[in-house]
């Protein structure tokens, strides 16, 4: 009973044939080395803004330590409501639209499990964030990837969309600004997805996480559509914007139907969100322009320089347009992504993560985070360029 | 305030190549605003930021407030101007408040600042009186911290 061959055989099969992530791997190679110029984070450099850290310290003084509401402090819901009404035009109601979540990732887990049934087939666009996949099967659900291309700027188009569909399809999952390729969408583009959702009465589940890191163009949300509010579940968070990820801080807006299932399962499986981290993220959105304003100019000078950096050594990226990723096409090599990444860690310390990692239409490709310090950038693209010359 | 400004100011000595690709310009625009910023005086000089601590014989700040009596033509301008122009003035601010002048003073020892203060400073025409403050150590200095070696906590390889 105890060998570990029968531990195994009591593993749930969903659990047992899903593989664990490729970055996990990458990690734990990276981890093994000295000195290493890490492109692989897949989070912000800076630390949380100060008046953020302060309120969460003054918050611990007065002794908050309690749980709140199961869908969150309502003055943090009253918060996130007037912030992303802001953003998007879009009012949702404190009381039952808005939950707080333990990040995003648990947001989405919530969603996904509040309305796939077995069998049912989850739309979603590939190279995309690592979890969709595993979340979407947890749920025993389909997931059924659609391959972007580096010849539409990754973009989803609604050809996409009609050759993937089938009379099973319920849930469409989008992730723009998106992780890993920079991408995002024009007011055009989510136009046509809204139309298509409509026309085929699926739920959307739109991941905007990004969504304040985009450096050309301002962001249009899908539930800023009219006759999208009513089927989307819009996910969100503190992570990326306000550098607040090991605070865990996400929200969900949504009808009051959609909130309330998903209320049940954060109910039963979280109970809440943690207070001091509720608390620091309603002081971040009291200064929200200003921290985002900051970072966002970093993040932007950056991007131009890596860009420009790898076009210079002949490697072809999109532009990209949001969040802090470059997607560089490095097939010209003749190498696959993981070949390409661990023989560049191997002979110039320097970590990328596999294109491969996102999906299978990620191989080519590697992803380069720029959030990173500027001199870590510039020595990464020196290395980088001394590296492609050997090959 | 201007983003090339900003870049500079972050780090003088970064070429002009790297500035053009992180401000999505050329190079030979960058070199270009530069000359107009020097000639027109916004950029007035560059200038490392040292840490004395580091230093086998590291100078001595001495933080002064000094009340003066305003003349009736140019206010503190000629008295500023006045005390500024001694080379061991590193800077001099005029303040709102319960004094006028801000000074900060640069000398190899204690004595030698002190010497400054009672043999030129408070002699001086205009000057009603001086408090003098000695600086013990610097934390943080035009926005660069003093101490080095933060490593990044975060893990090396995340999605």
């Amino acid at each position: 009973m105890n060998d570990s061959k029968s531990l195994h055989s009591k593993i749930a099969k969903t659990v047992r044939d899903i593989p664990r992530s490729g970055i996990r791997d990458f990690f734990e190679i990276v981890s093994s080395r000295e000195g290493v110029i890490s492109l692989g984070i897949g989070e912000p450099d800076f630390v949380t803004p100060w008046h953020i850290r302060e309120a969460a310290s003054l918050a611990l003084d007065r002794g908050m330590t309690s749980y709140t509401s199961n869908m969150g402090l309502l003055s943090l819901r009253r918060g996130i409501s007037q912030y992303v009404a802001k953003k998007t035009n879009i009012q949702y109601r404190p009381e039952d639209e808005v939950l707080v979540t333990v990040g995003v990732s648990e947001g989405l887990d919530l969603a996904i499990r509040a309305l796939v049934e077995p069998g049912d087939e989850v739309l979603y666009h590939e190279p995309s964030y690592v979890s969709y996949n595993p979340l979407i099967q947890f749920a025993y659900g389909v997931p059924v990837a659609i391959q972007t291309k580096k010849e539409n700027g990754f973009r989803l188009t609604r050809q996409d969309l009609e050759e993937n569909i089938s009379d099973k399809t319920k849930v469409l999952l989008l992730n723009y600004p998106n992780n890993p390729t920079g991408a995002i969408l024009s007011k055009e583009d989510v136009e046509d997805i809204a139309a298509f959702a409509i026309e085929h009465d699926l739920i959307v589940l739109t991941d905007e996480i990004y969504d304040e890191l985009t450096y050309d163009q301002e962001h249009f949300s899908i539930i800023s559509v009219p006759g999208m509010r009513e089927r989307t579940i819009y996910l969100h968070g503190f992570s990326k914007a306000w550098a607040m990820t090991g605070w865990r801080m996400g929200f969900t807006c949504a009808p009051p139907e959609l909130t309330e299932a998903m209320m049940k399962i954060h109910q039963y499986t979280m109970l809440c969100a943690p207070i001091l981290s509720q608390e620091a993220s309603l002081e971040a959105l009291k200064q929200a322009d200003t921290d985002i304003a900051y970072m966002k100019a970093e993040y932007k000078k950056r991007r131009n320089y890596i860009h420009a950096s790898f076009e210079e050594m002949g490697i072809p990226s999109i532009r990209p347009e949001g969040a802090f990723y470059a997607f560089a096409d490095i097939s010209k090599f003749g190498m696959t992504a993981k070949e390409f990444a661990l023989k560049l860690l191997d002979e110039e310390n320097v970590a990328c993560v596999p294109g491969t990692a996102f999906g299978k239409c990620g191989e080519g490709f590697i992803r380069c985070s720029y959030a990173t310090s500027f001199d870590d950038i510039k020595e990464a693209m020196v290395r980088i360029a001394r590296f492609i010359e050997t090959l | 305030m201007n983003e090339l400004l900003n870049l500079l100011k972050q780090n003088a000595l970064e070429s002009p190549e790297n500035l053009a690709k992180m401000l999505g310009t050329s190079a030979e625009d960058v070199k270009q605003q530069i000359t107009e910023f020097e000639k027109s005086g916004v950029i007035r000089a560059y200038q490392a930021v040292v840490n004395e601590e580091k230093l086998d014989s590291s100078l001595v700040t001495t933080v002064i407030e000094v009340k003066v009596t305003p003349e009736s033509e140019g206010g503190f301008d000629r008295i500023a101007d006045r005390i500024s122009r001694f080379p061991e003035v590193d800077s001099v601010f005029l303040m709102s408040g319960g004094f006028d002048l801000l000074l900060f003073i640069k000398g190899r020892t204690m004595h030698e600042s002190f010497s400054f203060v009672s043999d030129k400073l408070s002699i001086m025409p205009g000057v009603t009186s001086t408090a003098t403050h000695f600086m013990m150590k610097t934390y943080k200095q035009n926005g660069i911290v003093m101490h080095t070696g933060d490593d990044d906590e975060r893990l090396k390889v995340s999605p």
